[in-house]
């Protein structure tokens, strides 16, 4: 069983003339967890990956396997799998050869091709020309092509996008189960609850730059905390509120109090005298500071 | 061994795909039929037949009629392996291809050598291909007017073996175009206008004046005559087969293209970033 390496990126920047792609950007994706990498679309992700893969040079730092970079190593298809958006295929090649040409040049066994093709539940169609399959069936075959080395790493760009609700299904057991045999999963997307249930760390990155990583239970912490609350008598309760030194802002069901304790915010009400009749802490969700992360990060 | 892995996958991309066989079944016809319809109608000609009513000229005297059919093959063939090697290396542009090529193969020199090998010889199988079809319809059509066929001569089977060169190197060439060139839709613009007409109306204009025609020996459709050893456009210049270069000279010319493009197009297109 192959057994990932980390992949390490070490102050890459990439610079396309006055486009400033991605900027100064280091984080370490560990093997045997599945490492989500987000960010909005235009944020640099493919880029990014483009660079770990040898296929877009950096303006400057380096981007590893192991510390290797992608064009040193020796059969590169035996330790990394990378599918990358835009899948890209001849359209009047069959999908087993189309992955032969590639175990070809990696001198893998051609047995390879029908074994991944049957991992990703296309072996019906293996003989039928790529021209013809749906989107969804060609992120089937890019991830085929990742599998065909047996490879550690998997480097997946947008891997889910195209896929119907059962290929999401399909992908996500198939995201944890490579983790769980120990290989190292980067899988890219512009949505958080795209990937949410599929990854153990995030890294996330807006215009280019890094705006926070870690395990996926760390966005919980990043959210501020809010209490909604409300009375039949509005204007009592916000006064109150004041007086008791709370920020808060008018919302769709009450009030938005910055405080994370609902009891607080009850007691300063019964003191006050004033009649409650919504109190609850606001659920804010991962999306949210994912969303607040995004936004507000990565200035240049 | 990264090397020879690189040429398999390369003869694979090629064959899993419908363009060479196209390409080749159409020059087959397209060589074929011209070879076998001049042979045909020089043969009538010069049998008696009412030739300047039909507007023949008479051949030129001391001409090799059977070699100047035989040679359609690469004479005017030659644009078929072009194109062939110059949609090994756009096809990957276009299709985006060039991505999984890259991550099998990350040294893209490899890749590129790789492609021109592959090219000569599948240059080589479209050569077999054209000189079959042009020696088989031009000889049927000279025997048809009891012309010689100069088919037990050893100089005919070397012209042939020159032309089947010829056509390899004008796959590199090809190769080496589209790497210079790797947009598909430009590529097959310059080739069919630098082979069609620029390149005919060049040694057309060049051939009345010593200087210019002493320069235009190294057109590369000229020089790939010169390899092959009789042109077609010997019979239609007006100075006949003037100046032309040693059969070696005009392989190393061509050589000398492929050769140039290739390493052009490898710095330029084939070094970029693919985004
Ligand atoms: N070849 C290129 N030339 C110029 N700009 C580019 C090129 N490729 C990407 N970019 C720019 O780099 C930025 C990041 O793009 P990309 O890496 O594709 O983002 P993502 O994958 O996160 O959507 C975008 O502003 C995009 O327009
Ligand atoms: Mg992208």
């Amino acid at each position: 069983m192959p057994i990932g390496v980390p992949i390490e990126f070490a102050g890459v920047t990439k610079r396309f003339g006055a486009v400033n792609a991605v900027n100064d950007l280091s984080f370490t994706v560990e093997p045997g967890r599945v490492t989500g990498f987000l960010g909005p679309n235009g944020a640099g992700k493919t880029t990014s990956l483009r660079m770990l893969l040898g296929l877009v040079r950096p303006t400057s730092g380096t981007a590893t396997f192991g510390g290797v970079p992608y064009r040193q190593l020796p059969n590169p298809l035996t330790a990394v799998g990378a599918a990358l958006e835009a899948a890209s295929f001849h359209p009047g090649r069959t999908a087993r050869n189309h992955l032969g040409v590639y175990a070809a040049a990696a001198g893998l066994d051609k047995a390879r091709v029908d074994i991944v093709l049957g991992k990703v539940g296309l072996s019906e169609y293996a003989d039928r020309r790529v021209g013809g399959y749906s989107l969804g069936m060609r992120q089937r075959l890019g991830l085929a092509g990742t599998l065909l080395g047996d490879p550690g790493v998997l480097v997946l760009d947008e891997p889910i996008n195209g896929l119907d609700p059962e290929g999401i299904k399909w992908i996500r057991l198939f995201l944890r189960e490579l983790a769980a045999e120990g290989r190292t999963v980067l899988v890219s997307s512009h949505l958080l609850s795209e990937v949410q249930q599929s990854v153990d760390d995030v890294v996330i990155i807006a215009r280019g730059q890094l705006v926070h990583r870690g395990p996926l239970s760390s966005l919980d912490t990043e959210a501020t905390p809010h209490v909604i609350v409300n009375s039949p008598t509005p204007e009592a309760l916000a006064a109150a509120l004041t007086a008791a030194g709370l920020s808060h802002a008018p919302a769709r069901a009450g009030l938005l109090v910055a405080a994370s304790d609902p009891a607080q915010i009850g007691h300063v009400a019964f003191a006050a005298g004033v009649e409650i009749s919504v109190l609850h802490r606001q659920e804010t969700g991962l999306e949210d500071s994912f969303l607040s992360l995004i936004a507000g990060g990565g200035e240049r | 061994m990264t090397f020879t892995r690189a040429l398999s996958a390369e003869f694979l991309k090629l064959f899993s795909t419908r363009l060479w066989w196209i390409l080749a079944l159409v020059l087959f016809l397209y060589v074929g039929v011209m070879a076998g319809g001049l042979g045909a109608l020089f043969g009538w000609a010069a049998t008696g037949g009412d030739a300047s009513a039909a507007g023949v000229s008479p051949l030129p005297p001391g001409m090799n009629l059977h070699a100047v059919i035989y040679s359609m093959a690469s004479s005017i063939g030659y644009v078929f392996p072009v194109l062939l090697g110059a949609f090994a290396v756009t096809g990957e542009f276009r299709h985006q291809t060039l991505t999984p090529t890259f991550l099998a193969t990350p040294r893209r020199g490899i890749v590129l050598s790789a492609k021109v090998v592959a090219m000569l010889l599948v240059g080589a199988l479209f050569g077999v291909i054209a000189w079959a079809s042009t020696v088989g319809l031009g000889a049927a059509a000279l025997g048809a007017f009891n012309l010689d066929t100069a088919l037990d001569s050893s100089d005919t089977w070397a012209m042939v073996g020159r032309g089947v060169l010829a056509m390899a190197l004008w796959a590199a060439v090809g190769v080496g175009l589209g790497a210079l060139v790797p947009s598909q839709v430009a590529a097959l613009i310059i080739v069919i206008a630098f082979t069609q007409f620029l390149e005919p109306v060049l040694r057309l204009v060049s051939s009345f004046n010593e200087v210019t025609a002493n320069i235009a020996r190294f057109l590369p459709g000229a020089a790939s005559d010169s390899l092959v050893g009789a042109s077609f456009y010997s019979v239609a210049m007006p100075g006949g087969s003037a100046e032309t270069l040693f059969w070696w000279q005009g392989g190393l010319v061509l050589l000398a293209i492929a050769v140039v493009t290739t390493v052009a197009g490898y710095f330029t297109s084939w070094r970029r970033d693919v985004t």
